[in-house]
C-alpha cells in the first residue's frame, strides 16, 4: 500500500471561543484530488491552514509527504504549494515580476525563476499581461496569477482554498479547466469549496465538514447516493396555509423536509421517486385548495446536503460562530450570489 | 539590486549552513518588491515628501523668527532646525514600516510568504530596508529644501555623511518598533493612530525641534534623557561643529556613542520581538 500524500488524526484547533476542528481524520493518497465540502466557517480553511503550516494544531497529529506540519514545517513547505481565498499576489509587481519573485524565494537561481514564471504565465494565459501591474488584472485573472504563483516552486501537493469563491461563472468555469489540467501530471491537490457540484466535479474522494466535524466522507456517487437524489421544492402561494401544505406533504418523505414560513418554500429530500412524490403532493395540495406559486424537482445543493446528514440546516440563528470569520452567511451567499467580501481567515 | 547567488535548486536542504545567506538573500528579494511599489506608484514617494518639507517650511518661517536664545554655535535657526528635523522625519517615516506590513498581512500575501520556504525573518529585513532607502532619499531631498532655506552643513562632507547616516540608522531602529506594532495591531487605521500618540510627544519633547532651556524643569529632565534628543544633539554636532559642542557640555565621541548605544539597544529588543510577533500563527 502507498503511503497516503496527506493524512491527519485527530486535529484540534480552537479560537478564542469557537472551536473550528474537533478532531479531524483525513487521509488523501497521491495523485488524487481530495475536496473539502463545507459552508462558511465549517473548518475548512484552518484545516488548510494547518497543513500549509501557517497555523499550527492545539492536538492530533497531520503529516503531509512524510512532513511533520509542526516538528518538519520547514522541509514541508519545500513540496507544498498554497493558493487561498484572496488572491495572494503583489497588485503593483506585473505578473511576471510576482511570479519570479516567488520563484526566487523558493531559492531558483534567477534565469529558472524566469523560466518557470514565462511557462507560469503561458500556461495560465496570460502572457499577454505579463508586463503589466497585477492591479490592472480582472478577478479571474488575479485567481489565475495567484494560482500560478503556487506552482512556480513545482510543489507535490497543492492547497487551493475556494479557489473559485467570488468569481463569475464564466470565470468559475475557466478555473475549473485549469485545476483538472494541473492534476493531470500528478499532483495531488488538496481542493475547499461551499459549492458541491465543484467537488462533484473536480475531486476523486470528497469529505463534508460541519462545525470542525467530518460529518461524511466518501466518493462524489456515494456521496450523492447519501443525500439521497433529488430535491422536491414547493412554494405556497398563500403564507397563511404554509403549515397546513407543510402537513400534508411532509409525510411523504422520511426523514423530514423543510419548511421556511417566510417564504412559504416547502424542501423535501426525495431521493430517487422525484416524479411519484411529486405527483402526490401536487394530488394532495390540489385536495385541500392549497395552490402553489412554484413547484421544480431539482438536483441536490449543499442546503440539502446537510439538511440530510445532519436533520438542521447549514446555518440560521443557531448556527455556531464561524471560525473562517464570516459570521453573515446569508442563504444565498453559499450558492455565489454573494460575492464574499471579507475573504481574511482566521480570527 | 540583484541579487548574484549561485544557488542549486536544493541548497537548502543540504544543511544549516547557508541559512544566514539565504535570510540576506531572501530579505533583498523583499527589498526589491517594496521598493518597486515606489517605482510603480511615484505619488506615494511624493506624498511621504510633503509633509517632512511642510514642516521644514513652517518651523523655519513661523517660529524661525521667535526662537531666542539660541545656543552658541548656531548662528540661524534654521542650522538649529534641520539635524533635528532629519531625525524627526526618520522617526516619522519608519511608521510606514508598520503601515505597510499591516497592509500585506490584510492583502493576504504574508500568508502566501508563510507558506514558502523563505527566511522568516525576510518578509521584515525586507520591509525595513526597502523603508531605510526611501528615509535616506527623504532626508537627502529636505537637504536641498534646507540648503534653499538657507541651511549649511559648517563641518566637512564626511561629517555631513555621518550626519544624514545616523539619522537614517534612527529611521531603520524605528522602523522594527513600528513592524512590531503594525504586526500585533494588524488594522492599518489603528495602526497609524497607535503610532502617533507615542511618536508625537517622543520628539517634540526633545531638542529637535528648540532648544529644551525654555522648557519647564520637569520636561527638561525628560528631554535630557530622551533619546530623540541625544540623536538630534550628536547631528548637530556633525553639521554645527565644536562651538556647538562645547557650548552643551558635550564631546562628538560621548554623544555618538549614546546615540550608538540607543540604537542597537532598540534593535535588539525589536528585532527579535518583531520577529517573534510575525512567526506567531
Amino acid at each position: 500500500m502507498t503511503r497516503p500524500m496527506i493524512r491527519t488524526e485527530g486535529l484540534r484547533k480552537s479560537f478564542a471561543e469557537v472551536q473550528a476542528l474537533k478532531g479531524v481524520d483525513l487521509t488523501v493518497d497521491p495523485a488524487t484530488v481530495f475536496g473539502l465540502l463545507g459552508p462558511n466557517g465549517a473548518g475548512k480553511t484552518t484545516a488548510v491552514r494547518i497543513l500549509t503550516t501557517l497555523l499550527s494544531p492545539d492536538g492530533g497529529r497531520a503529516e503531509v509527504d512524510g512532513f511533520d506540519v509542526v516538528r518538519d514545517a520547514e522541509g514541508l513547505r519545500h513540496v507544498i504549494g498554497l493558493a487561498g481565498q484572496s488572491a495572494a499576489v503583489d497588485a503593483n509587481l506585473t505578473g511576471l515580476e510576482n511570479l519570479e519573485m516567488v520563484g526566487r524565494l523558493y531559492h531558483l537561481p534567477a534565469t529558472e525563476a524566469r523560466r518557470r514564471a514565462r511557462d507560469v504565465l503561458e500556461r495560465f494565459d496570460l502572457t499577454d499581461a505579463a508586463n503589466r501591474p497585477a492591479r490592472t488584472y480582472s478577478g479571474g485573472m488575479r485567481r489565475r496569477l495567484d494560482l500560478g504563483a503556487s506552482l512556480v516552486g513545482r510543489p507535490k501537493v497543492l492547497f487551493l482554498d475556494e479557489p473559485t469563491t467570488g468569481l463569475d461563472p464564466r470565470s468559475r468555469l475557466g478555473m475549473w479547466d485549469v485545476i483538472r489540467e494541473l492534476v493531470r501530471d500528478g499532483t495531488t491537490l488538496m481542493l475547499t469549496t461551499q459549492y458541491l457540484e465543484e467537488a462533484d466535479v473536480l475531486a476523486d474522494r470528497i469529505a463534508v465538514i460541519d462545525l470542525g466535524t467530518v460529518i461524511a466522507e466518501g466518493t462524489a456517487d456515494e456521496l450523492k447516493a447519501q443525500i439521497g437524489g433529488e430535491v422536491l421544492e414547493l412554494r405556497v402561494s398563500d403564507r397563511a396555509r404554509v403549515p397546513e401544505a407543510a402537513g400534508a406533504v411532509l409525510g411523504l418523505v422520511q426523514g423530514g423536509g423543510k419548511v421556511d414560513n417566510n417564504t412559504g418554500q416547502i424542501t423535501l429530500p426525495v431521493g430517487g421517486d422525484g416524479p411519484a412524490i411529486l405527483t402526490e403532493a401536487v394530488r394532495r395540495l390540489d385536495t385541500s385548495g392549497i395552490t402553489l406559486s412554484d413547484i421544480a424537482l431539482r438536483r441536490p445543493t449543499l442546503d440539502d446536503v446537510f439538511l440530510t446528514l445532519t436533520g438542521r440546516e447549514a446555518e440560521g440563528p443557531q448556527a455556531e460562530p464561524s471560525a473562517d470569520g464570516d459570521r453573515r452567511r446569508g442563504r444565498r451567499g453559499r450558492r455565489g450570489r454573494r460575492r464574499r467580501r471579507d475573504a481574511g481567515g482566521e480570527p | 539590486m540583484s541579487v548574484q547567488v549561485a544557488p542549486t535548486e536544493n541548497a537548502v536542504r543540504e544543511g544549516p549552513v547557508p541559512r544566514a545567506r539565504w535570510a540576506i538573500h531572501d530579505g533583498l528579494v523583499l527589498t526589491r518588491r517594496n521598493l518597486l511599489r515606489y517605482v510603480r506608484i511615484p505619488t506615494l514617494l511624493v506624498f511621504s515628501t510633503i509633509q517632512p518639507v511642510m514642516f521644514v517650511l513652517l518651523f523655519r518661517y513661523v517660529f524661525g523668527g521667535n526662537i531666542a536664545n539660541l545656543p552658541p554655535g548656531v548662528s540661524a535657526y534654521v542650522n538649529y532646525l534641520m539635524p533635528g528635523i532629519f531625525v524627526q522625519t526618520a522617526i516619522f517615516g519608519a511608521t510606514q514600516t508598520g503601515i505597510g506590513l499591516a497592509e500585506d498581512l490584510n492583502a493576504g500575501i504574508i500568508d502566501r510568504f508563510k507558506s514558502l520556504p523563505m527566511a522568516r525573518s525576510a518578509v521584515l529585513s525586507g520591509r525595513t530596508t526597502a523603508d531605510l532607502f526611501r528615509n535616506l532619499f527623504v532626508v537627502l531631498l529636505m537637504t536641498g529644501v534646507g540648503y534653499l532655506v538657507g541651511f549649511q552643513f559648517q563641518e566637512g562632507p564626511i561629517e555631513a555623511a555621518l550626519a544624514i547616516g545616523l539619522a537614517v540608522l534612527v529611521g531603520f531602529a524605528f522602523s522594527w518598533i513600528s513592524a512590531t506594532i503594525g504586526l500585533a495591531i494588524k488594522n492599518v487605521e489603528s495602526v497609524q493612530a497607535a503610532s502617533f500618540v507615542w511618536i508625537f510627544p517622543l520628539t517634540f519633547a526633545s531638542s529637535v525641534f528648540v532648544p529644551p532651556a525654555g522648557f519647564p524643569p520637569w520636561l527638561q529632565a525628560f528631554s535630557r534623557n530622551n533619546p530623540v534628543s541625544i540623536w538630534a544633539d550628536t547631528l548637530r554636532g556633525f553639521t554645527l561643529g565644536n562651538e556647538y559642542l562645547e557650548g552643551v557640555g558635550q564631546s562628538i565621541g560621548g554623544l555618538a556613542l549614546r546615540s550608538g548605544l540607543w540604537i542597537v539597544l532598540i534593535l535588539a529588543i525589536f528585532v527579535p520581538l518583531s520577529i517573534r510577533t510575525y512567526r506567531r500563527p
